[in-house]
């Protein structure tokens, strides 16, 4: 391992139920999440030396930085908390950050935290403010990628139901997890086929719900890891990489900085042979066909043949040789800030074995993944059952 | 002379709706019925208003208790003209106020005539607002009490609606100045001219311009390049549902990314004169421009895009966009 | 742990900067910083920033300023929706790790388009407080009273302390509030703010700052006179402020133990205190004492550039390092409500 002086560990991973609306506070999603992740591994606030926070923009709920309200409910009278904010990334990076706090030897023991409540307000006004002199022809985040997915399909060929397998697989997975936004138990291919064209090639039944949610990792030292009684996900590396959105040449179905976030990943965790070495992947999907294009960004296929994986139920649950995405996904629920998040604790969760209902049989090593803004904001980690 | 510099307003506004939990929405519930409600915490004192943890220690709390309507003002400043979203009318006190019955305070107003009339340690009674909904500005505020004044803490009727969420809009008024390039870029667009920035390293040309090349790390030059009102589509999205930022719009219709003629990136523009079906990768386009009577310092000059009828641009590389080079070079 | 130091540090802060967008103005700081220590984007193995969105009126509003940078090819880096002290931390934490052992930190903040006031009221407990709109002045104002009426400190000391503010501005090129003014003058001020004085707010800025950290040898081969970070901690008050005892800081005071501020003689503090009772009430927290030289520059009264005040302080008290003029120094960056949240960071020379 060449990340950091210290080894890291996640000892608890905490979630709500995601849904179109939380019912109840902005602290109270926030203190279900942590309290969750806490009684998985068996601390109390008392315990924690620093809380992580991580949350997209603050216009979704209209408070500024909302750290500053939310410090007392989550432990931190008297102690440290951070918010960090990296687009669509964050809970990723969150993770990241707050991983650093103790392979730098600097915490033991560290709450981190991501969140959206996206009910509060609405995506489509959030993302789209407007902005004097400007015009403006797109609707929220499907109207900018859905050209990049067009390219892709041009450059690689693949055949146009892709994306709707990957999305109906994603929505059959989310039933095993009962923490997903979506549960369509009689959802079918031709129903994802006929769904309505949103942001064309993008149909409706392939883009992600507006969730609101929080999902809590509690991280711990090596020597908090060693004596917790339940099982642990070690980290075996960590990896944050960003690039600016726009340049002439730019890479936009492969950007540098995905190949490189994963790059530096893989090496920190010593796996060569990705495919074979990777029991489980959480990659950030927010359009289905972000699949075939993360398989082959991040080197789990060769350039051009991310689809074929998926069309050979690669990636699926049942029987694939690498399952994506076995929680359901970012397509299942989006709570934005908390997406990335979620991503790295159900990695955790898969070589914890304590994923329930999608678990992937003796997982051990597993990859958590997130992306955001231009698809130029990365984070990864790799984590494992064995140190 | 420096030009004078673009500005323009810009209003935030939403009206945030929040989902309250329990505790939170006791407490206005509460509100609406005209009871004032604390939580009790471990010590036993009383914390009005009631929250679902203690701040303190970030244990749950869940004991709610009523208190009284009059109170003690603990510490206080004068609001001489209230500002927009302020739900007072006229001048006014903040106060932190301790009603009897609850050990912390909680801050409002006290509607009194001027600071000569406010003291720490006053008694203050509750003024409810006579239609009430549920939110925290039910109480109108306070007003000076006698010494003696004690009110009784009452209790929410049984049965009553819960209150389950609160609107809380938010307005924010900001004046917008789009910086250097982009006001040259904007000062040209009156005059049907699109200019862009340069990369004093690679001549990449970027349109819009932004001020600095993401390349280099370095401010772009400082005269901006004129390109031609041509290019090419390197991609494209067809929205096929209707979005409310546009309302002007009829799906379905296309979003492209424009590269023009000389530029290094692209940028989304509207496709227009063409059937979303007839819309290709590399398809030659040229701006339709608004009337020159109605030109202002605004991207909105450019309706859309529309197709010149030229041989496609050949596009080799479909995972890269835009150009590594930029203007002159091209 | 690590030896980490600021190696370089750049800065602006003007009444209004309207001809230049956020990357306009700080790209020339970025590359001040970078050039002073000779460093490109590319050599440098972490880069951290803090800003607000809610400042900005624009969502993801850091996504435009991160080219600044020149991130291509990409770079390894992380923002925080804080003051960009924060940043400083998480890159200090990031070096701690021992994978890279340079870093670039920035922040920036534009209060001049909207009303600062009103904004950070939206920064209050969002269901009972936030829809009053109690504008940030007024909520200092209130913690002020408590601190007169309570003996623990008097308008003249206010007044002592808006003047120094001033007289050390005088002489710092980026400090906006500059004119000289005698305690007894100030005292002449009519209330902005009852009990607050115009004198005992913060002169609003836009602007920002950059700062350049190195580890171990590295930053010797950098700079002549690193500002080595002996210590650094920060920590959260309670938000409610019905349950916060506003007259002291305990946040403040368990950082700077846990930074080791009273180890040794302090001879410079740069506090983050936006208002004179700001400054009394960190002072205090941190112990500090009569030998001690607090807010050289001017401090964060002088001129307030949100999001940025914070590393303001911490390169203020670098440079003073590393120009020799002090030994030992102490920053402080604040954020939220009557200084909710602290960082403490302990600078020395060699």
């Amino acid at each position: 391992m060449t990340v950091g002086s210290q080894r890291a560990a996640v000892l608890g991973v905490g979630q709500t139920k995601y849904d179109t609306t939380y019912p109840g506070s902005m602290a109270g999603m926030l203190r279900e999440a942590a309290t969750n992740a806490l009684e998985m591994s068996a601390l109390g606030w008392d315990d924690i030396d620093a809380v992580i926070m991580g949350k997209a923009p603050d216009f979704f709920e209209g408070v500024m930085m909302p750290e500053v309200y939310l410090a007392e409910a989550l432990g931190c009278v008297g102690k440290p908390i951070m918010r960090v904010h990296t687009a669509g990334s964050v809970g990723g990076s969150t993770a990241c950050v707050a991983a650093s706090m103790i392979q730098s030897g600097v915490h033991e023991r560290v709450l981190t935290i991501g969140w959206e409540k996206q009910s509060e307000s609405n995506a489509m006004w959030a993302l789209s403010l407007p902005q004097p002199f400007a015009t403006s022809v797109n609707a929220g985040a499907g109207g900018y990628f859905s050209p990049i997915i067009r390219r892709y399909m041009m450059m690689t060929q693949a055949p146009e139901l892709i994306g709707c397998m990957v999305a109906l697989k994603d929505r059959r997975h989310a039933l095993a997890n009962p923490y997903a936004h979506l549960h369509q138990s009689d959802l079918t291919f031709e129903q994802v086929v006929e769904s309505p064209m949103l942001w064309d090639p993008i149909r409706y039944s392939e883009t992600c719900p507006s969730s609101d949610g929080a999902c809590a990792l509690v991280l711990g030292s090596e020597t908090v890891a060693e004596a917790h009684a339940g099982p642990v996900a070690w980290i075996k590396g960590t990896a944050m990489r960003s690039e600016s959105g726009s340049f002439g040449g730019r890479n936009m179905v492969s950007p540098a900085a995905s190949e490189a976030c994963a790059n530096d990943v893989f090496a920190q965790a010593g796996i060569h042979d990705r495919r074979k070495e990777i029991d489980a992947v959480e990659m950030y999907v927010p359009f289905s066909w972000y699949e075939p294009m993360w398989l082959e960004s991040l080197g789990f296929a060769e350039k051009g043949e991310g689809w074929r994986m998926v069309e050979s139920g690669a990636t699926s649950i049942d029987g694939g040789d690498l399952p994506v995405n076995c929680s359901g996904g970012v397509l299942s629920s989006n709570p934005i800030g908390a997406s990335g998040m979620i991503r790295f604790g159900e990695a955790a969760l898969q070589v914890m074995g304590l994923a329930g209902d999608h678990q992937v049989d003796g997982a051990k090593t597993a990859v958590g993944h997130a992306y955001g803004g231009a698809a130029q904001y990365y984070a990864m980690w790799v984590v494992g059952s064995e140190k | 002379m420096a030009d004078e510099v673009l500005r323009a307003p810009l209003v935030l506004e939403y009206p945030f709706t929040r989902t309250t939990g329990a505790v939170i929405g006791a407490f206005l519930t509460g509100l609406r019925e005209g009871v004032v409600l604390g939580v009790r915490r471990s010590d036993g004192s009383v914390m009005c208003p009631p929250l679902e943890y203690d701040p303190i220690t970030s244990e749950s709390l869940s004991e709610l208790v009523p208190v009284s309507t009059t109170g003690t003002v603990q510490t206080w400043t004068w609001n001489g003209a209230p500002r927009p979203q302020q739900p007072f009318s006229r001048p006014f006190a903040w106060a932190m106020i301790t009603l009897d019955g609850a050990d912390t305070p909680l801050l409002h107003g006290v509607l009194v005539d001027g600071p000569d009339q406010m003291r720490t340690g006053m008694r203050v009674q509750l003024e409810w607002r006579p239609q009430r909904e549920g939110h925290i500005t039910d109480i109108a505020g306070f007003l000076p009490a006698a010494e003696s004044a004690t009110g009784s803490p009452g209790a929410v009727p049984a049965g009553v609606e819960e209150v389950r969420s609160v609107r809380t809009p938010i307005r924010m008024e900001y004046t917008y100045t789009p910086g250097r390039a982009l006001s040259q870029y904007l000062r040209a667009m009156k005059d049907r001219r699109i200019l862009g920035d340069q990369c004093p390293e690679t001549g990449q040309v970027f349109v819009p311009p932004r001020g600095v090349s993401s390349i280099a790390g370095k401010a772009t030059l400082p005269d901006l390049v004129e390109l031609p009102d041509t290019g090419y589509i390197e991609s494209f999205n067809i929205t096929r549902v209707p979005i409310k930022m546009r309302p002007d719009l009829t799906p379905p219709y296309v979003s492209a990314w424009i590269v023009l003629d000389g530029a290094s990136v692209g940028f989304m523009g509207l496709g227009m004169n063409v059937a979303p079906e007839d819309v290709r990768v590399g398809m030659r386009v040229r701006a339709v421009w608004k009337p020159d009577d109605e030109l202002e310092m605004s991207a909105q000059n450019i309706l859309g895009w529309e197709p010149t009828g030229e041989p496609d641009e050949v596009i080799d590389d479909y995972s890269r966009v835009g150009r590594l080079q930029g203007a002159g070079e091209s | 742990m690590i030896d980490v130091a600021v190696v370089a540090f750049a800065q602006r802060q003007e009444p209004r900067i309207d001809t230049e967008s956020e990357v306009e103005f700080m790209v020339p700081l970025m590359n001040e910083a970078k050039d002073a220590v000779g460093l490109t984007q590319q050599q440098i193995g972490f880069t951290c920033s803090g800003s607000s969105d809610f400042l900005a009126g624009q969502a993801f509003s850091f996504v435009m300023t991160i080219d600044g940078t020149g991130p291509v090819p990409p770079i390894s880096e992380s923002h925080v929706e804080q003051d960009g002290a924060w940043a400083l931390y998480e890159a200090w934490v990031k070096l701690q790790c021992g994978e890279v052992d340079t870093a670039l930190v920035y922040s920036y903040g534009k209060s001049s388009p909207g009303s600062l006031r009103d904004v950070l009221a939206t920064q209050m407990d969002p269901y009972y407080v936030a829809p009053l709109w109690p504008d940030a002045f007024a909520i200092e104002a209130m913690a002020a009273r408590l601190l007169l009426e309570r003996g623990v400190v008097s308008e003249q000391q206010l007044a002592e302390i808006a003047s120094r503010s001033r007289a050390h501005a005088a002489s710092n090129p980026h400090a906006i509030r500059t004119t000289p003014k005698s305690a007894a003058e100030i005292l002449a001020e009519d209330y902005a703010v009852a009990p607050l004085r115009p004198s005992d707010l913060p002169a609003s800025a836009d602007g920002g700052a950059v700062v350049v950290l190195a580890a171990g040898d590295r930053a010797r081969d950098l700079c002549e006179r690193p500002a080595w970070i002996r210590g650094i901690d920060h920590r959260s008050d309670a938000h409610t402020l019905g349950v916060r005892d506003l007259t002291q800081s305990m946040s403040a005071r368990i950082a700077a133990e846990k930074a080791g501020v009273g180890t040794d003689r302090v001879d410079i503090a740069e506090l983050h205190a936006p208002f004179s009772t700001s400054e009394a009430v960190l002072s205090t927290a941190l112990g500090l004492g009569d030998d001690t030289v607090i807010n050289p520059s001017g401090g964060a009264q002088a001129a307030h550039t949100m999001m940025a005040s914070g590393l303001i302080r911490i390169g203020e008290a670098a440079q003073r390092i590393s120009r020799g003029e002090a030994d030992r120094a102490v920053a402080t960056a604040t954020s939220g409500p009557c200084l909710q949240q602290n960082l403490v960071a302990v600078l020395e020379g060699e």
